[in-house]
């Protein structure tokens, strides 16, 4: 069993977990990810690590409630325990020092965004972050993004916190304002990585985005994840979870992230039933 | 013994009925009763040069177990079996004896042959059922660490024999349960889960340590697990890296490996959600690609899982299919239809992405190939097209890359798997085994435990004598 130390609601929907996992944090480096079970019954489920203590032997995640897996986590509170944790998975992110990075983060993608941020500031690159939000109330790791980017631009849907628009109007005032960009990096819902990925092509800056395709085992052994990239099949457990932006079929990764849409509403729609009851 | 005993009929194997076993997941084969074992047990003519145990890749001591059948002591046939197979349970009922110890049987020649796999179920099922499993004596501890990647067939075999040898040792493995493909891959109705965790039990028992959720190259590195203290790894990891056709459309929805669909199935138990929180999408007509018993294992699990129609694709023909001949008659028997002689070439969706066509062409058998069997062919213009709401592809299996990415010192041969000595498994790199599957490729739970096995006895003279 995996200890919840610390549970935190951040955000509508959003909660903030730091699980005690004294193996994860060893080898772990940015752009990695875990598989969580809830319990003996639960489903596995990529989550992407925001930070990994060593010394503490501990991990933090944020998870968004969407389906039955995230509001049984989002149920539980510090001191709690979860059945499964497995990693650190998937390739790092692969962090150099080139100039100006752009990252941007939508929505609870942030969290993800958040620690390669911190990585590319630290390797000495200058760091421009935009992240975008519902309203807000959604606005996560405002202060650690600050704290870690030479500009950060916050953007809401419908404006009320920072600018109103999305994370690609800002990127776009940033290409019109003939702004230098030497590498973009996009983490958030497919249809944003997706239109940030088509407009950077036509920028010509190479974008890396990080795919969030079902996963079982996480290890490359089942296949479900897999993504075409390049016009090629591969594992985003494996091969990923990071591409090249320019290269991958959004279209197919929005298709098939649907394969289970009704059978996610019957579970939850049965958990809240269950809920209501109790 | 009577010449008449011996020609007696081979004993059927009592089963499930058709019209139940297709509703549940229940185990198929019910295994003999103590009459029957006895019946069977008493046509072995007790060979002095029993050519059997050559057929069998661990030397089980067949004719002695059947003996003690014939004496009615099973508990003690069980550990007969024991001595050289640690996990009777369950070769008992996966082990392809057709091919193995009961393909050299005398008997065979005039008769048919001493149903060997099917007396090795009945003892180690009795032992499991009426008595305290023995654990296997533990030697003094040598106060030498083994660690052991992967708790399937290979792993479990390393670990029981090591622990034997007095060693310490510790078993990792990626998934949350133990048991490799005895977990994930073969199905509830041809394995029930709970002879693995018992099996693991007395591992366990045997004072093995096991820990769940580590990936070796990822969460742990071998370079770490030396520096750890631990004097010799095996790794027996599986192969782990399902293939695909390469055709048109194959990451359509509702195409799967079918590592992910018996995956869902056996660990994570799909066929019980919404109660199990793991979704599998099943449509009406279900086509499984391949011939071999993962082939046979999706295709059943299909019809349990309320499939109209199940097909199996496979582009030789029948004779030359890979699995056993039982499970393509139990397959059969459920109703599962066999299109022989085809070949997928492409897939094609509706406008939400799903997999609604495949495009197919005829084969036919050409020269024989590297293994023997006849090459199948295309025929030109043969091209056809057919209806389906689910595929799953059973076509084998890549070597899995993460721990052989991590560490580039593990030779690989030229397809992608572990270069190991076939007599001891050594690896290039000092202390290090590997067998089963990411060794050979796919191929049987007993194969792997024989190269578990001799891995385990190479271990033991590596830590004896330190020469690598």
């Amino acid at each position: 069993m995996y200890k919840i130390l610390k549970k935190e609601k951040i955000g509508p929907n959003l909660n903030k977990f730091v699980i005690e996992a004294p193996l994860v944090p060893k080898n772990y480096q940015p752009g990695q990810f875990v598989v969580l079970k809830v319990d003996e019954v639960g489903e596995r489920i990529p989550i992407t690590i925001a930070e990994a203590d060593k010394n503490k032997g501990t991990i933090t995640v944020f998870v968004q409630e969407v389906g039955k897996t995230t509001y049984k986590l989002g149920a539980l509170k510090s001191g709690d325990s979860i059945s499964d944790v497995v990693g650190p998975l998937g390739h790092p992110a692969k962090v150099d020092k080139i100039g100006t990075v752009v990252t941007i983060g939508g929505g609870v993608g942030t969290a993800i965004v958040y620690p390669e941020t911190k990585a590319f500031k630290k390797a000495g690159n200058y760091v421009i972050s935009i992240i975008g939000f519902r309203n807000k109330e959604h606005v996560i790791l405002e202060e650690e993004m600050r704290k870690n980017s030479d500009e950060l631009y916050i953007m809401t849907d419908d404006g009320s916190y920072g600018k109103k628009g999305f994370t690609t109007n800002e990127l776009q005032e940033l290409e019109s304002a003939g702004r230098k960009m030497d590498l973009v990096i996009a983490i958030g819902p497919a249809i944003m990585m997706k239109k940030i990925s088509e407009m950077t092509k036509e920028y010509n800056v190479k974008t890396i985005v990080s795919l969030n395709s079902t996963m079982m085992d996480a290890t490359g052994m089942c296949g479900g994840c897999r993504v075409e990239v390049g016009g090629e099949t591969k594992f985003a457990c494996v091969d990923g979870p990071e591409f090249d932006g320019h290269e991958v079929n959004f279209d197919l990764l929005i298709k098939r992230l649907s394969t289970y849409e009704k059978q996610e509403k019957e579970a939850l729609d049965s958990y809240n039933r269950c809920k209501l009851e109790e | 013994m009577s010449n008449k005993k011996q020609m007696a009929p081979r004993e059927p194997m009592p089963k499930q009925e058709v019209k139940e076993r297709v509703r549940n997941f229940n185990e198929v084969a019910l295994g003999y009763t103590e009459d029957q074992a006895r019946r069977e047990a008493e046509r072995c003519i007790q060979c002095p040069k029993p050519l059997c145990i050559k057929g069998c890749p661990v030397d089980i001591n067949i004719p002695e177990f059947i003996k003690l059948i014939v004496e009615g002591k099973y508990t003690e046939a069980a550990n007969k079996i024991k001595e050289d197979d640690i996990l009777p349970c369950m070769t008992g009922r996966v082990c392809p004896q057709e091919e193995q110890c009961e393909a050299q049987c005398v008997l065979g020649i005039k008769h048919k042959p001493i149903a060997i796999g099917r007396l090795e179920r009945f003892a180690a099922d009795y032992e499991a059922r009426n008595s305290e499993v023995e654990t296997p004596a533990v030697q003094a501890k040598k106060n030498k660490k083994v660690a052991v990647v992967g708790s399937g067939p290979a792993g479990l075999t390393v670990a029981a024999d090591c622990a034997r040898m007095g060693y310490d040792v510790k078993v990792f493995e990626a998934l949350h349960k133990p048991g490799g493909v005895l977990a994930y891959g073969i199905p509830e109705f041809r394995l029930p889960k709970e002879i693995v965790s018992r099996e693991v039990e007395t591992l366990e028992k045997m004072g093995v340590e096991l820990e769940c959720n580590v990936i070796i190259g990822k969460t742990i590195t071998i370079e770490q697990l030396f520096e750890e203290g631990f004097d010799a790894i095996f790794l027996g990891l599986g192969a782990g890296l399902p293939r695909f056709l390469g055709v048109e459309g194959e990451n359509l929805l509702g195409i799967y490996s079918a590592n992910e669909f018996l995956t869902r199935i056996n660990l994570m138990k799909a066929y019980k959600f919404p109660e199990y929180d793991t979704p599998i999408n099943i449509g009406k007509k279900v086509a499984v690609v391949g011939g071999g018993n993962v082939a046979m294992d999706s295709a059943r699990s299909a019809v349990r899982l309320g499939a109209r129609e199940v097909h199996i694709i496979y582009r030789r023909s029948r004779q030359e299919m890979p699995a056993r001949n039982e499970e393509i008659e139990n397959a059969v028997e459920e109703g599962v239809i066999l299109d022989l002689l085809v070949n997928p070439i492409g897939f094609a969706g509706d406008e939400k992405g799903w997999v609604k066509k495949i495009q197919m062409i005829k084969m036919e058998l050409g020269e024989p190939d590297d293994s023997g069997r006849r090459r199948p062919v295309p025929i030109p213009g043969s091209e056809f097209i057919y209806d389906v709401d689910t595929v799953v592809v059973a076509i084998g299996q890549n070597a899995n890359p993460i721990l052989l990415d991590a560490t580039p010192e593990i030779k690989k041969n030229k397809w992608g798997y572990i270069d190991a000595e076939p007599e001891t498994g050594k690896t290039s790199m000092k202390g290090v085994f590997a067998g089963g599957d990411i060794v050979t490729g796919e191929a049987t739970v007993i194969a792997a435990m024989g190269a578990g096995r001799k891995a385990a006895r190479a271990i033991d003279d590596y830590l004896k004598t330190g020469k690598w």
